[in-house]
């Protein structure tokens, strides 16, 4: 058993890191979360020349054939930089098409989206949709796969995250389900849901470690304030939350299946606002501020959240998994 | 990435399953608890972690996570001579002379002496270097004078590990040593403190002018220091394995006990299930991470504080869980034999024992996030 990444995995890690250091600092994110539609064209255009709207495409349509982990080391690194913009909603309907999609519907799509030709979103249930202003293709999930929505109905929704846009579909008002079609155990947006907890690992990684500087560097009472055990508790347990998270993401980028990935997506959900939220505590007021970027990372947070479903969506999916059936599932080592 | 076991792994797995098919019987006694111990020591699996020219079975520390994992599934009882094997043993194969291994390491291994492990102090908790026990030399021996607490195992023990002052005036981690004690020596006596669970597992121990031959240090004279802390990194490279199966099966009961009860269509419960389901699972999934980069560093690091940490804190939410799940019934001394009630008033113990929640944020802080000592 080897529970690390594999070198290409870790050099994958690395250059996506580089890539966005280089081509994504906060000003760019600002920069794009300004306009309405939070669609930095030249960045999506370098981020496909690197070849990441081709990851989980096979190579018979044109993509790089590799696995749901790679694809969840960039999501972590796309999270990590708080990237801005449809690649990430590009990669969820591109998951929804490689999972669920017809042999028509690869075909037709897969090949202009591998080559960053085509940006694509899927909706998250039956009222909204990532990025849909500026995507060529929006698909919703059906029962049986994925089909397209008619772009006529979608409304731009201004939302917490204002990185990447939110729009409705003009579906029924009410209480919006997460769309999993019920709770079925081989459902097409697990894929989608762990590249989404990747980022969200991503981001807390970012939130711990601007935590960790922050606390290393302020000075109160003569000393820097990450001397005091108040604030080293906070900081281990942002770390032991993430780390737990970070666990949880990539067995279940590794391993599919509902279980591990409602395992990850209820735990991420959680983890990820109280590492925003100890993140800004301890930052203190600046961390409340408009200028610091912990705001583009805590209002993300709390988008990530509920997307694909919240924490109680997908711990009554793993009730409806362990609790129900008279065989309890027991995974081991 | 690969999370399937390895075909070597698998194999010693499957081994170890079948063996514990044929071997693995009921055992609640001291009688029958060493019984259990020699009779895994005649089948080769004890110490399996200990290098094979000491009986051993060389094992990885995957093994070893399997090891654990096997018994704890089939219900194994508990090792009686658990101090030896994960901590004494490793730490006299580390530091101990030819005639320390020799006269120790087998009887360790068959479970025919118990050890216990004489560290903490009622002075000396979280900050074991100000232990207190005094040890005189006179001519071939030292004298020890002074008290331990929280021994686990020495209302039952042959030998103790024990700490004691030597120099008391170098810096307090200069003055210590490890001595190997005869615990059926003349002024030791030993009080047993019972825990809140009602378990008498742990003690009170009395040293009073107890002589102990000067051949009888593991490692050197003020030197305890280095051996103690290569006593608990054996002890953490445990990364407790076997309790997460132990939690398991408590909440596999619970599971069934919630479905028995009628319990699991109120959606509160199945959220509160769920969570400690999806914990557990986390747990093992955070061991498997850390047991991977022990494996590849070799070196004992803080993931033993990031697991302890997690596990502690976890069981407390979970048995929290069990008494809302079950209502008053947990409660209850003859509900399921009581195992509500003690499971829940163990998991409070779980935060303090080995190092309290407190001390492992602290070591997480220090050593893993690089801020500054605290204290």
């Amino acid at each position: 058993m080897d529970f690390d990444l594999s070198k290409p995995q870790k050099l994958l890690k690395q250059s996506a890191r580089e890539f966005l250091s280089r081509e994504c600092p906060p000003e760019r994110v600002r920069a794009a979360m300004a306009t309405e539609t939070a669609d930095d064209r030249a960045l999506f255009s370098a981020a496909a020349d690197q070849g990441w709207t081709a990851l989980i495409i096979p190579e018979t349509y044109g993509g790089l054939g590799l696995g749901v982990v790679e694809l969840a080391v960039v999501a972590e690194e796309m999270g990590r930089a708080c990237m801005p913009g449809p690649l990430f909603a590009t990669m969820c309907a591109t998951a929804a098409i490689v999972h669920a999609g017809t042999e028509e519907q690869k075909r037709r799509w897969l090949e202009p989206i591998a080559a960053g030709e085509m940006r694509a979103t899927v909706a998250l249930g039956q009222e909204f949709v990532l990025d849909a202003g500026v995507a060529d293709l929006v698909l919703r999930f059906t029962d049986r796969g994925v089909e397209e929505v008619d772009a006529a109905s979608i409304v731009r929704t201004p939302s917490i995250d204002e990185t990447r846009k939110l729009y409705s579909l003009g579906g029924a008002a009410g209480f919006s389900p997460p769309g999993f079609g019920g709770l079925k155990p081989t459902a097409p947006q697990d894929v989608a849901t762990v590249a989404l907890c990747a980022e969200m690992v991503g981001g807390m990684q970012w939130i711990l470690d601007a935590t960790v500087e922050y606390a290393k560097t302020r000075q109160q009472f003569g000393r820097v304030i990450g001397s005091f055990q108040a604030i080293q508790h906070q900081c281990a347990d942002m770390l032991l939350l993430t780390e737990s998270a970070r666990s949880a993401m990539y067995y279940a980028a590794w391993a599919g299946g509902a279980l591990a990935t409602s395992i990850a997506k209820a735990y991420c959900s959680d983890a990820c606002r109280e590492v925003a939220n100890r993140g800004v505590q301890v930052h203190g007021g600046i961390g409340f501020t408009w200028e610091h970027d912990l705001q583009l990372y805590y209002r993300r947070a709390k988008a990530s959240e509920t997307m694909f479903g919240d924490a109680t969506f997908h711990r009554e999916r793993i009730a409806s998994l362990i609790v129900d059936p008279v065989e309890v599932m027991t995974p081991t080592t | 990435m690969d999370l399937d076991l390895t075909p070597d792994e698998q194999r010693f797995r499957d081994e170890f399953r079948a063996w514990l098919k044929d071997n693995v019987f009921p055992a609640k006694s001291h009688d029958e608890l060493k019984r259990w111990q020699r009779t895994l020591f005649d089948g080769g699996w004890a110490g399996i972690s200990w290098p094979k020219q000491y009986g051993g079975r060389g094992a990885t520390l995957m093994q070893q996570a399997i090891f654990q994992e096997e018994l704890a599934l089939a219900d194994a009882p508990h090792l009686i001579g658990t101090i030896g094997l994960s901590l004494v043993g490793p730490t006299i194969i580390a530091m101990g002379t030819d005639e320390q291994k020799s006269r120790y390491l087998s009887k360790i291994l068959s479970g025919e002496e118990i050890w216990c492990q004489g560290f903490s102090e009622p002075n000396a908790g979280s900050d074991l270097a100000a232990l207190g026990t005094r040890a005189l030399r006179d001519g071939d021996d030292f004298v020890v004078n002074g008290q331990k607490i929280w021994t686990s195992f020495a209302h039952i023990g042959d030998w103790c590990l024990l700490l004691v002052r030597t120099d008391f005036e170098a810096p307090k981690h200069k003055g210590i040593t490890c001595l190997l004690v005869d615990m059926h020596s003349p002024g030791v006596s030993v009080r047993p403190l019972r825990m809140m669970s009602g378990d008498a597992g742990f003690n009170e121990v009395f040293f009073e002018n107890v002589r102990v031959p000067a051949s009888q240090v593991l490692g050197k004279v003020n030197e305890g220091w280095t051996t103690a802390i290569t006593a608990l990194m054996n002890e953490r490279a445990n990364l407790g394995t076997g309790v997460q199966v132990i939690f398991r099966r408590n909440l596999n009961a619970l599971i069934a006990r919630a479905r028995s009860m009628n319990r699991t269509a109120d959606p509160i419960v199945r959220q509160k299930l769920a969570q400690a389901y999806l914990e557990l699972e986390i747990l093992r999934l955070n061991t498997n991470r850390a047991l991977t980069s022990l494996s590849k560093s070799g070196v004992p690091g803080p993931e033993g504080s990031t697991l302890k940490l997690y596990w502690s804190e976890m069981n407390q939410r979970t048995q929290q869980t069990a008494q809302e799940v079950l209502g008053p019934h947990a409660q209850l001394s003859d509900f399921d034999g009581g195992m509500w009630q003690y499971s829940y008033l163990r998991a409070r113990g779980n935060t303090i024992e080995a190092g309290t929640s407190e001390i492992q944020r602290n070591i997480i802080a220090e050593r893993v996030l690089g801020l500054p000592k605290s204290y």
